[in-house]
């Protein structure tokens, strides 16, 4: 292989990247427009009332308030049940293993409109009232493999002979936990959290379904989508959520840095 | 000795209570909650709707399936979004592929750790914004007709978009902005395991190859591309399952004509048919598993 790429393979890496960035860039540049009804472009001036406006939205702030809410809890689910299968699969072999971790990477595998008129049809059957705990289920269920991504490639490379010297030393289970399991998995469990966070966030086809008339802020961000007008505020709320997505992402890479612990790999539409 | 000391010791003596204790919550979660809404959907699919009431008959029937594939309206959108499927997951590996190689094989360090990054935001941006931005982008008086106007190839773009089938009176009316659209929504989904697969090339091989006296267009073809081929595979189940199951981006970029995700969400929603709603999800269900055969046969898994 030569040492240097091809100039063809220069000038497609390049494509590929701007064609991944260039619409971010778009929305950036939208939400300073001064036009409010079209999507002119070049815009024909730059204004930042949008921001202002936005913000006065007391509908945005209650969505994203449900958003919030909605991701916590998830995440909190999603972290409890995600480190306790991964300790499962890390520590014992048994029959059954490949199945518990197919059906751990289903809901992400599978179309998300699946998931949730699965879940509709179900809360159906049983009279479930949709509504904040719904969408919570719905969320949870598709975090727990980012959580257990995340957890489980940590657990492989500390060895069991901590835990087990910790026990020998006479600490008992909830000790070892304590002094040696936790430190050791603690930064994994905060990638995975955050980005279960980031996700549960950010959904948006499974939640269409669960969440009957309660609006979290994607489901808010799709009706403002049909608005005629006042449309920047639309793009100031998307650069906000980006920001919001971004930091944790970022930070989970950069607390699973030179490890290949971090998996993005967990994120589904 | 303290009762926590004594249920730690048992959990040390009798591994099979502790694997219980880790491993009932999760599966009672995946196992009931998803499994068995999964299951009671494949129920749905096969109950009927009462034609006077409105209401679900709890009873076997294939009724739904039958007004599934009796109109042939509905077997219109399962070709089109299968082929739409298609055809997004040979661009994604068009674009994926020199993408992902560069990153494996020409960046190491820092700037490696950079581009991966820059291949992760984007996935992880938030679905609708990015859907959005491309609402903007395609419009009639977007930034693509204004590149083209400024090229003085305007021209150009209206030929374009008066092709039949793929063409609109906009790009963001016709076939070939959606599949722009899903394209880039999908593309991170087919570099990240190319990416993944090339790194675990040998570089080792690389070498013995040209040694061997092999061109670098030889190497590629035999020694690079087989080794890459289960990368490809994984991002192409990705790229085609989610372009199947969609139902956003037709609904804000494109033409009329339904997709099936959009079928599932209008049927359940203002039509109220949820038997039909789950017969109509259970299609691309069958199709992707249709869809791993076929990639099965080709041999993509015999290298994993």
């Amino acid at each position: 292989m030569p040492n240097k790429p091809s100039l063809g393979l220069r000038i497609a890496f390049y494509i590929g990247m701007l064609f991944l960035h260039f619409p971010i860039v778009i929305i950036v540049l939208y939400a300073l427009t001064t036009e409010d009804r079209t999507y002119q472009f070049p815009p024909p001036g730059l204004t930042l009332r949008w921001f202002g406006e936005a913000f006065q939205r007391q509908d945005m702030w209650a969505a994203l308030w449900l958003s919030l809410q909605v991701a916590a809890m998830a995440t909190g689910i999603a972290l409890v049940l995600g480190t306790m299968v991964s300790a499962a699969i890390y520590r014992f072999q048994f029959l059954g293993k490949d199945f518990i971790t197919v059906l751990l990477i289903l809901p992400i595998a599978l179309p998300g409109i699946l998931t949730g008129i699965a879940l509709l049809t179900t809360f159906k059957r049983l009279a479930l009232e949709p509504g904040f705990w719904t969408i919570v289920i719905g969320h949870a269920t598709f975090c727990i493999v980012t959580v257990y991504n995340n957890v489980v490639a940590r657990f492989r490379r500390t060895g069991y002979s901590q835990i087990e010297a910790s026990m020998d030393l006479g600490a008992d289970w909830f000790t070892t936990w304590r002094r040696v399991v936790l430190p050791s998995i603690a930064t994994a469990l905060l990638a995975g959290g955050m980005l279960s966070f980031a996700l549960s966030f950010d959904e948006v086809i499974v939640t269409t379904f669960t969440a009957a008339d309660q609006k979290t802020l994607p489901i808010w961000f799709l009706n403002e989508l049909f608005r005629p007008r006042e449309r920047p505020i639309t793009n100031v709320v998307a650069v906000f959520v980006m920001l919001i997505t971004f930091l944790p992402i970022v930070w989970a890479q950069w607390l699973t840095r030179d490890t290949d612990d971090l998996h993005g790999g967990g994120k589904t539409g | 000795m303290t009762l926590r000391r004594r249920f730690s010791d048992a959990l040390y003596v009798r591994p099979l209570f502790l694997l219980l204790l880790l491993l009932i919550p999760p599966l009672l979660w995946l196992g009931i909650i998803y499994l068995g809404s999964l299951f009671n959907l494949m129920l749905y699919s096969f109950y009927s709707l009462n034609d006077f009431t409105g209401q679900v008959e709890y009873r076997f029937s294939l009724s739904a399936f039958q007004q599934l594939f009796s109109s042939p309206a509905n077997v219109d959108i399962v070709l089109r979004t299968t082929g739409m499927a298609l055809v997004v997951t040979l661009a994604c590996i068009g674009i994926g592929f020199p993408t992902a190689y560069y990153i494996a094989f020409y960046t190491k360090g820092s700037a490696r750790t950079f581009w991966y990054l820059m291949v992760l935001l984007p996935l992880w941006s938030s679905y609708l914004i990015k859907v959005y931005a491309w609402r903007l982008i395609l419009a009639g008086e977007g930034v693509i007709s204004w590149f083209f106007n400024l090229l003085g190839l305007g021209w150009l773009l209206q030929g374009i978009l008066s092709v039949p089938v793929i063409g609109g009176s906009s790009l963001s009316n016709s076939y070939l902005g959606m599949f722009l659209v899903f394209t880039y929504i999908w593309l991170p989904y087919m570099i990240l395991p190319i990416i993944a697969a090339l790194e675990r090339v040998p570089k080792s091989l690389i070498q013995a190859s040209s040694d061997l006296g092999a061109r670098p267009g030889q190497t590629f073809r035999r020694v690079i591309w087989p080794l890459a081929i289960p990368g490809v595979a994984a991002g192409s189940i990705f790229t085609f399952s989610l372009t199947l199951g969609d139902y956003i981006i037709p609904q804000v970029v494109g033409q009329p004509g339904f997709f099936i995700g959009q079928m599932v969400f209008i049927q359940q929603g203002t039509a109220g048919n949820l038997p039909l709603a789950a017969a109509f999800s259970v299609v691309p269900v069958v199709i992707i598993a249709i869809y791993l055969l076929i990639v099965r046969r080709l041999g993509a898994f015999n290298a994993l």
